[in-house]
């Protein structure tokens, strides 16, 4: 994020001339219309935006934005969103990156990039499954998944991304949904967010893993299989019949009933953004053990940024001094020939 | 290694050998300090006046187990009243601190050449190590040559027990005392050394003291001393010069300043993305220190991640740079493609080492010519320049930001471990003398209409920073569409695109200078071509070989990719070619490639340079 006057724009104007080309029905058009739909909001100007994406399905998406893009190389966007920020810490730099473009060929730079802190915003679109090239089972993918790679399912047991996240040191964590109208909010409280903004969003492949998500995001399911965090608010779902409640002593989150919106007595806790212990019971909650997903900011606690420390390292080691390429070479232990000394 | 801030003059070309060049080679254990004693026996030197050339040689293991003949560590130092071109074929005078180093140098020391041993260090325990018997001391085994052995480690003892150092600490001294001795021999200045030990040790004076102590005892025992006749004090007069400043420069040094002179007369800002390896190292630990000269410096995760960063740096419209050695080179081809492909200016060194995977770390070759010039998938041309010596790399640093910049286009540049870590006198170069390449940004939309992927009379396509209003585009790895940039995978705009890649970086020759006979004539027997840190050797053969009336000339090829375009037509003037190379006959392949042209290798890989002697005895070869 930067510090520009705010401008006026419309969707419409993030919106490049180039045919979009995911699969019918897939997830990343919700996603693209939902950033598109964001960045007016924003009131950040196109031409100091950047979006840089790695490979994968969703890392086509910076040629969709109309603004400055970099497809890259398979897991290498956060490496090269680092060098774009520290050359010009002023620009808004978007990553665009999927569970297997982050968390395993790249896995070692989100790592990296999160615990610098490179203030940036990171998407990364989850589908449990390596969509371009064809459906092969994915590090987020639960045991078990069968896929072109693992016919008889897959037997490795799968990553958390927000998890990787926290441990990795990130300081503000988010989910959203695809199609879900909170995405907009999500991505807004990401770029307000200074520092590395951490975001998966649950994105359905419709051909390789369709429905994966279904159990917590079909309306059917969703209220009762979503709880929508905000920072100050009681933890509810379920339209308030539910709250997540801390039990103190076992240190584990507990489902409670509300009763007449009488949360309080139920013991349901408020959502502290800034308290990592609850952020990592929260992230860790699974519909399998009767939980609702946690979404929207889990996390969130501001530090110094990467860039922002080297640029004043830069400053403060530069003060003083006045660059002269002249003394720079003549620099160290010289001496003066002054004429050819005769030959012997 | 060659003192390339100055060529031969026809003079000195026609000259028999130096006479006056002394090779001494101080050797010990890793822990003995000898990379430090040869570096500041080379700095007195240099402010001697007299022209060097050194090769410092160590174990990749920071301390290896001591006094195994593994955990040797040596420098040598060639200097003279002459040109130096190599850090010398034989030591005249060779220091051993202990059994090992005395075991691993001495088959090297010249006949009749001289032994200073410690024999403080020859007790039974380290005579075992290094798998003697008895010791060469007593037993005659070096009766070849002349031998002084006297108790250095009893002697530097006694010259720190007044500053109370511990028995451990008072030895660590020993390489002082050796250099002292050293520089009494050849009539050194101690001054240089003493502010040099004062400034190291401003925290701990009585460190410095101790220092100070033994290196000036080593000084008075040669003057002092009965000693038999081998020890007499050498004088070697300056050597001849061109009047102005000199320094002494390591290749990681001329480098580094390169680079930021490059990005100074490109008028842009320098970023660094750099990953630790041996031998590339010190042009990050340089290049951090030079901040207010706009480079800012970030040691990344891993070398993917150092590229990657240079090339966001890029992009952002720095000039960015990542360097590493071969294994670290690997890593980035992938990246490197992505350059290519989205015509970025980058720069890549590369301080080449033994191989394949780890190698001989610090060890060095130049074996990865093919990996620089054919290394990566797909059709891949990059640019590629090789330096020939320390103060070269300075000129070479410029070479390869200029033509990054102007051309929009990945640039390798070649240097080895030879090159990094040795030292040579550099006349310091006047830099108003360069003609600055400012870089030129695309900051408005043209009268032709915007195109990312148009290109300028070089083909290099504009260059636009993101946060430039009008002129928001997308780039990346996938085939670009001709113009637009937009993605295209049709047949015919690949063929185009492939072909446009190629014939910019093929134009690059038009923009380069020619090639130059380096020594002897255009046409003739035989040309000896080679590249990159054989110059020195490469270069003294061929002088001596013509001053035996020989018909033998030096080619030095700097540009490797794309070669100087008059390098066919000048090689097919000679009957012969011979290609030395300290690896298995690469740019000999790509010259019988490019040029149909019967090019003969000339091979080493031992991990040392070529001594003079052995290219001599294949000129010998080719034209008996």
């Amino acid at each position: 994020m930067n510090e520009m006057t705010p401008i006026k724009t419309t969707p419409k104007d993030w919106e490049t001339d180039q045919e979009v080309r995911w699969c019918p029905g897939c997830g990343d058009y919700a996603v693209l219309k939902a950033v598109q739909r964001t960045m007016p909001e924003l009131g950040v100007r196109p031409e100091n935006t950047v979006f840089i994406s790695g490979i994968g399905c969703s890392s086509r998406f910076p040629y969709y934005m109309e603004t400055y893009g970099f497809h890259t190389i398979h897991g290498r966007a956060p490496a090269v969103a680092t060098g774009v920020k520290l050359a010009n810490p002023d620009l808004d730099v978007w990553i665009i990156t999927g569970d297997g473009d982050a968390l395993s060929i790249g896995g070692n730079h989100t790592m990296h990039l999160l615990r610098r802190n490179l203030d940036c915003q990171i998407l990364l679109f989850n589908n449990e499954i390596y969509g371009l090239t064809k459906g092969q089972y994915s590090p987020t993918s639960r045991v078990g998944t069968r896929s072109p790679s693992t016919p008889f399912g897959s037997v490795d047991r799968s990553a958390s991304p927000c998890a990787f996240a926290l441990g990795s040191g990130a300081r503000f964590i988010a989910r959203g949904i695809d199609t879900h109208k909170n995405l907009p909010q999500v991505l807004k409280a990401a770029h307000g967010h200074k520092g590395a903004s951490f975001v998966e969003i649950y994105q359905n492949c419709i051909v390789y893993n369709d429905d994966v998500f279904a159990p917590f995001t079909e309306k059917a399911n969703a209220s009762a299989n979503q709880v929508w965090l905000e920072n100050g608010q009681p933890i509810l779902f379920a339209g308030g019949t539910k709250g997540i409640h801390l039990d103190r002593y076992a240190l584990t989150l507990v489902v409670v009933d509300v009763v007449d919106g009488k949360w309080k007595e139920a013991g349901v806790i408020v959502h502290d953004e800034t308290n990592k212990g609850v952020a990592q019971m929260l992230i860790d909650m699974r519909l399998e053990d009767g939980f609702p997903m946690a979404l929207g900011v889990i996390y969130q606690d501001p530090a110094p940024t990467f860039e922002g420390a080297v640029i004043e390292q830069n400053l403060a080691a530069s003060k003083g001094k006045t660059p002269n390429l002249q003394a720079l070479i003549s620099k160290g232990q010289t001496w003066q020939v002054d004429k050819e000394p005769h030959r012997a | 290694m060659a003192t390339a801030a100055r060529e031969l003059t026809p003079a000195e070309a026609s000259a028999h050998p130096a006479a006056e060049s002394v090779v001494v080679r101080f050797a010990g254990d890793s822990g003995d300090g000898m990379q430090l004693t040869g570096g500041q026996f080379t700095l007195s030197t240099a402010l001697a006046g007299n022209d060097l050339a050194t090769f410092p040689d160590f174990p990749a293991e920071i301390r290896a187990p001591q006094g195994t003949l593994f955990g040797v560590s040596a420098f040598q130092i060639n200097f003279g009243s002459t040109a130096i071109e190599t850090a010398g074929d034989e030591p005249d005078v060779l220091i051993a601190m202990n059994p090992a180093a005395l075991k691993t140098n001495v088959g090297a020391l010249k006949p009749g050449g001289l032994i200073i041993a410690d024999e403080g260090e020859f007790g039974a325990r380290n005579l075992a190590k290094a798998g003697y018997d008895v010791s060469p001391l007593t037993d005659g085994s070096l009766s070849k040559w002349q031998l002084l052995s006297f108790n250095i480690s009893q002697l530097t003892m006694d010259s720190v027990k007044p500053f109370g150092l511990g028995n451990k600490e008072a030895l660590r001294c020993k390489n002082m005392w050796t250099l002292g001795l050293a520089l009494w021999m050849f009539d050194r200045s101690r001054e240089p050394i003493v502010d040099w030990l004062k400034a190291k040790f401003a925290k701990a004076p009585e460190l410095a003291e101790a220092n100070i102590a033994a290196l000036n005892a080593g000084h008075a025992y040669g003057e002092t001393a009965e000693l038999s006749a081998p020890l007499k004090q050498h004088h070697i007069a300056p050597a001849p010069a061109e009047a102005g400043l000199y320094r002494t420069v390591t290749g990681a040094e001329a480098i580094s300043d390169g680079l930021v002179a490059g990005a100074q007369l490109a008028g842009i800002k320098m970023f660094f993305g750099g990953y630790p390896i041996t031998p590339a190292s010190a042009i990050l630990h340089h290049l951090s220190r030079l901040k207010e000269y706009g480079v800012t410096t970030f040691q990344a995760e891993d070398e993917i991640a150092a590229i990657a960063s240079a090339i966001g740096a890029s992009y952002a419209g720095q000039l960015g740079v990542t360097s590493s050695s071969g294994p670290g080179i690997a890593l980035k081809g992938e990246a490197m493609g992505l350059a290519v492909m989205t015509e970025l200016p980058l720069v890549i060194v590369n301080s080449q080492r033994g191989g394949p995977s780890t190698g001989l770390p610090t060890k060095t070759e130049q074996s990865d010519l093919y990996q620089s010039v054919y290394g990566r998938n797909g059709d891949t041309p990059i640019p590629v320049i090789a330096a020939r010596s320390p103060a070269d790399a300075f000129e070479c640093a410029i070479e390869a930001v200029r033509i990054a910049t102007q051309f929009m286009t990945p640039v390798i540049l070649l240097t080895d471990g030879y090159i990094a870590n040795a030292a040579e006198p550099w006349k310091v170069p006047d830099m108003s003398s360069y003609a600055p390449f400012p870089v030129k940004y695309l900051e408005e939309v043209p009268a032709s209409g915007f195109k990312p992927y148009g290109r300028d009379e070089k083909l290099a396509r504009p260059w636009v920073k993101p946060g430039t209003p009008g002129l928001l585009h997308r780039i990346g790895g996938i085939e670009k569409q001709v113009d637009t940039g937009h993605i295209d995978y049709s047949p015919a705009n690949h063929q185009a695109m492939t072909d446009i890649r190629k014939a910019k970086v093929d134009g690059i020759a038009d923009h380069v200078p020619e090639q130059e006979v380096t020594l002897g004539n255009s046409g003739g027997k035989l040309a000896l071509v080679g590249w990159g840190s054989t110059f020195g050797p490469i270069h003294q053969a061929v002088r001596r070989q013509r001053a035996k009336g020989r018909d033998v000339s030096h080619i030095h090829i700097r540009h490797i990719w794309p070669l100087p375009k008059n390098l066919g037509a000048l090689l097919k003037g000679y009957e012969k070619i011979i290609v030395p190379e300290m690896n298995t006959g690469q740019l000999k392949t790509v010259l019988r490639d490019q040029y149909l042209v019967d090019a003969r290798p000339l091979t080493k890989v031992s991990g040392q340079p070529f001594r003079i002697a052995e290219i001599e005895a294949a000129i010998e070869s080719a034209l008996s």
